[in-house]
Formats: C-alpha cells, sequence, structure tokens
C-alpha cells in the first residue's frame, strides 16, 4: 500500500510540474532565507569574537578622561612615567604594564613614503597586546633605556615599503632621523570598526618621546592581568592609586578612565547577538510568508484535487489510500523543497561571507529547525485539505465546484 | 456468475432524504427494483425525480437513508464505508456525465488507476488497459491527455476505464449528456455492443428517449418512485 502511495504520489507531482514547483518555491526561498541570514550573523559574531580574541585577553586600559563640551573638548594630563612605575611596583596580578606614546609620522625607505602612527613603549606592549614576531627580535634592554632609533615595523609596512625585500637591519627615515629595523610582527589583519592593525611600527617609549612628541608624557596604558584574576577587582585597585597620585578629591569624578576589554567584548557580543536575533526574526517571517505560499497553493487546488480525490474514490480507492498518497506528496515536495533549500543558503551564505569578510560558520541547528519547520507546514497544508476532501461521499467531492 | 435465482441487484422500499424537520427533501420514496444479469435498463425521468440518486446509491457513492439494497443477495446498506469501496474496487463500473477523467493524465494511466488500486502488476495493468481502449475504439489514443480529446473520445477512456476491471455491472449516469447526438450514438452502440458481447449488465440514466430506445427495459421514475417499468423490445 505505502509503494502503491509513493507511485501514486510521484505520478501526481510529475504530472502537476507548475503546482508542485510553486510549492516547493515557497519552501526553498524560506528555508534559504533563514538559513542564509542566520549564518551570517553566526558569521559576523565569529568575525568580532575573533577581532577581540587578537586585542588580547584581559586587557584594560587606561587613559586620561576626554571631556567634550560644545564648540571645545579638552583631555585631563596625561601620565608621567613615575605613575607607570607605580602601577608596576603596587599592583599586584599584572602580566605586563605598557606606558604608549601615540603619534602619526611619515616613514620613508629609498623612493618609498608611507604615512602611518609611531608607538612608543616597552616590550610588555608585545606582550599584552598578543604580538608575535614574524621575523627579528623585540627590544633590549639597552635600546629601552637609552632611547635609541630601532623601530619594529607591521606587516603592513614591509608590504608598502619594503615589497619583497627582507626589512630587517634596514634603516628607516622617520620624521627626520634613521631607525634600524630590528623586528617584523606577524599579520593580525583588520581590527575592530576596520583599523588595519598592522599599519604602524613601534619604537622605544623613550625615542618616541623625545624625538617625536617632544615631551615626557605618556598618553595612555596598556595593562595585562594575570589569568585567572578578576579584572574588576584590579581595575578598583588602580582606579584608587591613579586617584590618589593625581590629587583627585573626595567626591569628585575621575580624571582617567580604566577601560576593560572584557566589557567590550561583552558589548560587541551582545550587540551582535541582538543583530543575529534581529536577522533571524526577519528571516522567520520570509519563512512564514512561504508557508502561506504553500498554504495559498493547496488551497487554491483544493478544487481540482477534490475532485480527483473523488475519482479516486468512484473507481475503488480506499480513504487511507488517497490519504497516504497525499501525504507522500507533501512530505516528498517539503523534504526536497527543504533540501534545494539548504543547498541554496549554504552556496548564498559561503559567497556572502566571503563578500563581506566574515567567516563562514556552519550552524547546524538552524538547517535542521527551518528545515522541520517548513517540511511541517508543507505537510500539514498539503494534507489537511486533502483529509477534509477524503472523508466526504465520492460523490459530493465529485460534484466540488 | 451463474444466476441461481437471486437477482443481481434488488432494491426495497429504498428511500433518501436530504436535510431534516421541514426542510428535509425526500429524493427517493420507496423504490422497488430488481436487475437481472445481463440486463441492458435505462432510466428516464424529469429532473429531480430521483433517478441520479438511486444511481449514486447503486454504485456506493452515496448511501440511502433507509430501504434495502442487495447485490448478489449482500446487504449493501449495511456495509461499512471500507467494504463499500471494495464493492466499487472489484464489481463496479461507473460512468459518469462529466467523464471524471484525471487531468494532465494520459488515457492509458486513466484506464489504468482502477487496476493500480487493485495491486495489479504494471505489465499486466498496462496490457489489460491497452486492451480496454482498444475495445472503445481509441487504440493509438494511449498518451493522449483529456485535454488532447474529443468529449466522445473522453467519454470512451472512462468507458474503457470502467471495464478494465471486468465489472459485475456498468453504471453510466447520463454518459451521453455532454455528447452532440452523433457521438451519443456511438457511445450507445459501443454500450449495446458491450451487452450483447459480453453480457454485460448496464444501467444507464438518460433524459434522451432516442438513447433509451437502445436498452431492453425501460424505468420511469417520478417523484422519487418507479411509476413506470416496461420491457422494451422485449417480453417481460
Amino acid at each position: 500500500m505505502l509503494l502503491k502511495s509513493i507511485l501514486l504520489a510521484l505520478q501526481s507531482i510529475k504530472r502537476n510540474v507548475m503546482r508542485s514547483f510553486l510549492t516547493m518555491l515557497g519552501i526553498v526561498i524560506g528555508v534559504a532565507a533563514v538559513i542564509t541570514m542566520v549564518t551570517l550573523g553566526n558569521g559576523a559574531t565569529k568575525a568580532i569574537s575573533n577581532q577581540i580574541a587578537s586585542l588580547g585577553s584581559n586587557l584594560l586600559m587606561v587613559m586620561p578622561r576626554m571631556e567634550f563640551r560644545p564648540g571645545s573638548s579638552s583631555t585631563a594630563q596625561p601620565f608621567e612615567n613615575r605613575d607607570v612605575e607605580a602601577i608596576r611596583e603596587q599592583i599586584g596580578s599584572l602580566k605586563a604594564v605598557a606606558p604608549m606614546v601615540e603619534s602619526s609620522a611619515t616613514v620613508v625607505y629609498g623612493a618609498n613614503n608611507w604615512s602611518t602612527s609611531a608607538t612608543g613603549t616597552t616590550n610588555d606592549y608585545f606582550t599584552a597586546s598578543n604580538w608575535t614576531f614574524a621575523a627579528g627580535r623585540p627590544f633590549s634592554e639597552a635600546e629601552i633605556q637609552s632611547g635609541k632609533a630601532v623601530c619594529v615595523i607591521g606587516e603592513t609596512i614591509r608590504k608598502e615599503l619594503f615589497a619583497g625585500k627582507d626589512p630587517i637591519g634596514a634603516s628607516l627615515r622617520v620624521k627626520g632621523f634613521g631607525a634600524e629595523v630590528i623586528g617584523l610582527l606577524k599579520s593580525k589583519g583588520q581590527g575592530g570598526m576596520g583599523r588595519d592593525q598592522d599599519d604602524m611600527i613601534v619604537m622605544p617609549l623613550r625615542t618616541v618621546q623625545r624625538r617625536i612628541a617632544g615631551n615626557q608624557k605618556i598618553n595612555m596604558m596598556m595593562l595585562s592581568v594575570k589569568d585567572g584574576v578578576l579584572s574588576d577587582d584590579v581595575v578598583n585597585q588602580i582606579k584608587l592609586l591613579l586617584r590618589e597620585r593625581r590629587h583627585v578629591g573626595a567626591g569628585e569624578e575621575d580624571d582617567f578612565e580604566v577601560m576593560d576589554t572584557k566589557e567590550i567584548a561583552q558589548t560587541l557580543s551582545g550587540t551582535t547577538k541582538t543583530l543575529t536575533g534581529l536577522l533571524g526574526a526577519v528571516a522567520a517571517v520570509s519563512l512564514l510568508v512561504g508557508g502561506i505560499g504553500i498554504m495559498n497553493i493547496m488551497l487554491v487546488s483544493v478544487t481540482e484535487r477534490t475532485r480527483e480525490i473523488g475519482i479516486r474514490l468512484a473507481v475503488g480507492a480506499l480513504e487511507n489510500e488517497v490519504l497516504l498518497q497525499f501525504m507522500v506528496e507533501a512530505i516528498t515536495l517539503a523534504c526536497v523543497g527543504g533540501l534545494v533549500g539548504i543547498a541554496m543558503a549554504t552556496g548564498t551564505a559561503m559567497i556572502l561571507a566571503h563578500a563581506m569578510a566574515v567567516p563562514y560558520v556552519f550552524n547546524p541547528g538552524i538547517n535542521i529547525l527551518s528545515f522541520f519547520f517548513s517540511a511541517a507546514i508543507g505537510i500539514l497544508f498539503g494534507y489537511m485539505p486533502a483529509r477534509r476532501a477524503a472523508k466526504l461521499n465520492p460523490i459530493v467531492a465529485l460534484r466540488h465546484e | 456468475m451463474a444466476n441461481n435465482g437471486t437477482p443481481l441487484i434488488e432494491l426495497a422500499g429504498l428511500t433518501k432524504s436530504y436535510g431534516e424537520g421541514a426542510a428535509q427533501i425526500m429524493a427517493l420514496n420507496g423504490v422497488d427494483l430488481r436487475v437481472e444479469e445481463g440486463d441492458f435498463v435505462a432510466i428516464m425521468g424529469p429532473s429531480g425525480s430521483g433517478k441520479s440518486t438511486v444511481m449514486n446509491i447503486l454504485g456506493c457513492l452515496d448511501t440511502p437513508t433507509g430501504g434495502a439494497y442487495l447485490f448478489r443477495g449482500v446487504h449493501v446498506e449495511r456495509l461499512t464505508s471500507r467494504q463499500r469501496t471494495l464493492l466499487r474496487r472489484y464489481f463496479l463500473g461507473f460512468v459518469f456525465q462529466g467523464f471524471n477523467l484525471l487531468a494532465r493524465t494520459s488515457a492509458i494511466e486513466n484506464v489504468e488507476l482502477p487496476l493500480l488500486y487493485r495491486g495489479v502488476p504494471k505489465a499486466e495493468r498496462h496490457q489489460a488497459a491497452s486492451a480496454a481502449l482498444a475495445q472503445v475504439g481509441l487504440t493509438g489514443w494511449e498518451k493522449h491527455t483529456p485535454a488532447e480529446l474529443s468529449g466522445g473520445q473522453q467519454q470512451r477512456v472512462a468507458i474503457a476505464r470502467a471495464l478494465v476491471t471486468d465489472p459485475q455491472i456498468l453504471l453510466a449516469d447520463e454518459p451521453t449528456g455532454n455528447l452532440d447526438s452523433r457521438r451519443g450514438r456511438e457511445i450507445m452502440d459501443l454500450l449495446v455492443s458491450l451487452n450483447k458481447d459480453r453480457g454485460l449488465t448496464i444501467l444507464m440514466v438518460t433524459h434522451d428517449h432516442d438513447m433509451a430506445g437502445y436498452a431492453h427495459r425501460v424505468i420511469r421514475f417520478v417523484d422519487g418512485v418507479v411509476e413506470r417499468d416496461d420491457a422494451n423490445g422485449r417480453a417481460l
């Protein structure tokens, strides 16, 4: 009986190509839309969490407070070398403490020049922000102490200035003085907000302070908290210490800020989760619309199908045989439609993920969920009208207009 | 198949009503009727006289409200829906005024349909369907769908579909109603030859006196009862 019904169902699908195609189209589009959107949403989340990971884990950024008022903005007084020393000595549970001075600089090598940013810091900077060396070495203690004109360059600088040549040992002109390239950093690629993280050179703190900035100020500190330590506690200790050192009176607001990358990470991944949810909701609507499309086609064809059922009953088909045929028909259309939808979604998501530069993340849950949802709609609306028709007296079904 | 005294069909006090209470309409008001094997009966009567209703009940497409319907001595009115379907599947052939063929389905596949539900294997099914189509003069038209066939040809396909199961009785509800008189006469000639050559019992509803003239016996229905039952070209 099952074999008979499968045969009849396949015959019916083949004979009504247009109707079968339209029914499947609804499922295909619904499934493909949901899976594509959720997959891209997952990809975006993954991309952001990758970027956060590349920032370095358990990272604290300390910087003077910036005030924005209409027409003017002011920055509180920067840090001094003594502040860095105090934090290093008095706050335990820190893996690295890197003072930072950032300045824009034009670098020249041979006939090539490139506008980039020069960061003055210590070797702690490489530890704190997870940089690894592709070639060369970090600064020596002597180079840091004396503020020697040496630099470590990012991958973008190598590409723009050295094109094919080995940069190690070469002399780069930075703002009118020559600096020897001692190291090359391994590429990190694009960071958050589309910034190229590899577009920079790193020099000893003193070198930048003396030769580029012309003062002793420190704009920022990057601190790396030891694993397994609650960064909230460390943040509080740092705040207490800095308030005291910077003479912030009780009741006054901090004139500096301590940012925890974990918080940034949480905020960002929260945002992308909301975004994925939103995309999913939009997609769910399209799945629903697909479902309504299926329902429409099924209902439009119900007159013809009711008569067909009448004919089948009249020539001796049992109610169950007719129902089983319709069931098999609906399941076949829904499943084929669902599989085509999944295939289309996989292709589309891969192409779009590539175009949007986010990783392709296969999410089995959404594939299964949307497949079964659309299958359920297809089966429900394919089967229900048939069930009603098959319960009729054959003569009533035959006369159905 | 042997006729051992039991008529093929016997109706006793058959009634059929639609609706309830004051709105109740009696379509059949106590019909008594016997049909012997090998007979060719035409049922006539004005619209609403109950002739189609009695046909549908005989064909197990509808159920009576009261009275008895015996098919070879079996009380059909006591059968379950499933048993009535099986009766339809194995013993009855039905031809409708509106042909009722499956759309977009070739003539041969339409004819094969009842065999499919009987579980006849493919090769045998195909052979039987070809033979049935040949019998109604449609050799060469097997692959055509109803839309590609004339009304007369469609009715022939429908007759072939009814014949392919080798039924005990052919029930035809205004088989010529949708055809012009020439096509109608061709269909009637076909029915006559089936009755004469194969001994097929035929019960036919018609409006048309000319068509009724082909039958051995004409029964006239008025207001849901048999008004007249005479032999036509044959002694009662």
